[in-house]
């Protein structure tokens, strides 16, 4: 069972019963949307930006316990951040998680985000670990288009 | 059914010799993260057995060549293969002319080439398509497409909570703007047979043509086109022991004959000159270009493959694993069926506790177990179920049911990681 556990650890089991930020956020002043097609996961996030910094953060959404996890972890991870660190951290999760571009990204010095490192095993779940990270871009970005992973 | 051939072990009424049927597909050999293949994901795509896979490789090292030009030896060859497998598909359909049986790419393309050659002939400002609330993407989009260019309507058909469609409902929309009817045979969410007997002669009550979305239904029942009196019938290969990039429209003669052709080019035409080109007859006028020769060849190879186990048994063998697999998810604490429909075919589609259905494919596919998870390219069906997603084990000719018990044992584990359900 210890190669599921790489996948499945604790931290996102609980994440996925209980996440963190979830729900609308009062005050939220950009807000994107993501689907899945594949899958049919969809998430929002809704931050509350002032002066360049993320002052409020939060998520609302369906899927799998990757996805929902993912989201609730970068919530946690993202508040009172600039924008830029959180373009900057989007760019290292993905980094750690992709498949195959050797990079040696194992999620060293990246806290809890470093829970998700086993989703690179699992090619067919990144888009589940990625997406609430690609609609937070979208909001960041100001792009009310809803993005898709595919 | 049309002729049934008929293996020489395998005798009319007897049961199926799963043991044997299962050493003609070779991939069911092959381990997955150390465990054996146990394939549950053929309302996808069917295997293939050996002889689909050495008549495709053997057209490839003997016959190959392009069809109906050639007067060489290679392509007289090619052509018989080719026109030999439109008869397998005429004879399995029980249709009555070969020429009303049209090489696509899928039953995808089917759909779409009724709906634009049918729909787009016949359809006008405020004129009425009806389809059912369990389609498939592929049968609801080409009709959207269609309906908006010519400022039509399309009418949904409910389905009830156990996944049957709404009959009363359906004879209310059947009316005098009603200009086609398309429905699937059996549902690849769901698992619902329909009772397209019924509902095709209830629309043809009013001069009402019916399309039958066969993707899911022609693999695991006899159909018989003449009988049912459908005006078109779609069905795939890849989901009937044949290749990709393959399948099947029936016609009736006279409504393909009045359609205008879906797309131009090479071996559709009699004659073409600069100021007007004349159509080839049926079925060429609607295979335009050089067609998937070797998959309708491999088809061919199919069709007579599971004719040759004889569909009946074939069925019957589905059916006795099907229940078996409801009886034994049925005992699963947590788990809840997605759609119970009067008659099922082929598939069973359920969630499992509020563990995410993708999640439950990842990890029922470390013991070897493929399952497909998600939509299933029904988005409206999962909207009235009121799920994100489902599981869906769906059954082949080569399935047992202590593949079942695999799949029952394949849920424990993912109780035991996602600490209960």
């Amino acid at each position: 069972m210890s190669d599921l556990r790489d996948l499945y650890q604790e931290l996102i089991l609980d994440h996925n019963r209980k996440p963190r930020n979830f729900g609308p956020l009062a005050g939220a002043n950009r807000s994107a949307r993501g689907v899945n097609p594949l899958c049919g996961d969809k998430v929002t996030v809704h931050l509350h930006v002032e002066d360049d910094r993320v002052t409020g953060v939060s998520f609302e959404g369906t899927g799998c316990a990757i996805s929902i996890a993912s989201a609730s972890v970068m919530t946690e991870s993202l508040k009172a951040r600039s924008c830029d660190d959180a373009r900057e951290m989007f760019e290292r999760f993905h980094q750690m998680v992709a498949a195959d571009d050797g990079n040696g990204n194992d999620g060293a010095g990246m806290g809890k985000l470093a829970a998700f490192a086993g989703v690179r095993d699992y090619p067919a779940r990144v888009k589940c670990a990625t997406l609430a990270w690609h609609t937070l871009r979208a909001a960041l970005d100001g792009d009310d288009k809803a993005v898709s992973t595919e | 059914m049309g002729q049934v051939k008929t293996a020489e072990w395998n005798r009319p009424g007897e049961a199926l010799d799963v043991a044997r049927v299962r050493e003609d597909f070779p991939i069911l050999g092959e381990s997955v993260h150390g465990k054996p293949l146990v394939y549950l994901d053929n309302a996808a795509t069917a295997q293939k057995p050996r002889s689909v896979i050495e008549r495709v490789a053997g057209y490839y090292e003997t016959e190959n060549s392009n069809i109906h030009r050639g007067v060489h030896r290679l392509s007289e060859l090619a052509t018989r293969a080719y026109e030999d497998a439109r008869g397998a598909v005429r004879r399995f359909l029980n249709a009555a002319q070969d020429r009303e049986i049209v090489f696509v790419r899928g039953a995808t393309e089917a759909i779409n080439l009724v709906a634009r050659c049918y729909g787009g002939a016949n359809l006008e400002a405020g004129d009425e398509v009806v389809i059912s609330a369990m389609e498939h993407h592929s049968n609801i989009v080409p009709w959207q497409l269609i309906c908006q260019e010519k400022g039509a309507v399309l009418r949904v058909i409910p389905v009830d909570d156990r996944g049957d469609v709404v009959m009363e409902a359906y004879h209310r929309l059947l009316g005098p703007r009603t200009r086609i009817v398309a429905l699937p045979h059996v549902s690849n969410a769901l698992g619902t047979v329909n009772p397209i007997k019924e509902m095709i002669a209830d629309a043809h009550q009013g001069g009402i043509p019916v399309l039958v979305d066969g993707a899911q239904g022609a693999p695991h029942a006899a159909v018989d086109v003449q009988d049912l009196d459908c005006d078109f019938y779609a069905f795939s290969s890849h989901k009937l022991y044949g290749p990709t990039g393959v399948g099947v429209l029936y016609g009736k003669a006279g409504l393909l004959e009045a359609m205008p052709p879906y797309q131009g080019g090479g071996d559709m035409i009699l004659t073409v000159s600069f100021e007007a080109t004349e159509y080839n007859d049926l079925p060429y006028k609607f295979e335009a270009g050089t067609p998937n020769i070797a998959g309708v060849i491999g088809l061919g190879a199919a069709v007579e493959y599971l004719t040759g186990l004889g569909i009946e048994a074939v069925a019957a063998h589905e059916d006795r694993v099907l229940a078996y697999a409801v009886e034994r998810l049925t005992r699963v604490p947590g788990l809840r069926l997605i759609g119970t429909p009067a008659r099922r075919a082929s598939l069973v589609s359920f969630i499992f506790g509020d563990v995410h259905a993708h999640d439950i494919g990842t990890i029922l596919d470390q013991e070897g177990i493929a399952v497909r998870t998600g939509h299933h390219c029904a988005m409206p069906v999962m909207d009235r179920f009121g799920v994100p997603a489902t599981v869906r084990a769906s059954f082949a000719c080569y399935n047992t049911e202590a593949e079942v018990d695999v799949l029952a044992e394949g849920l424990e584990r993912v109780r035991r990681l996602f600490d209960g359900v």
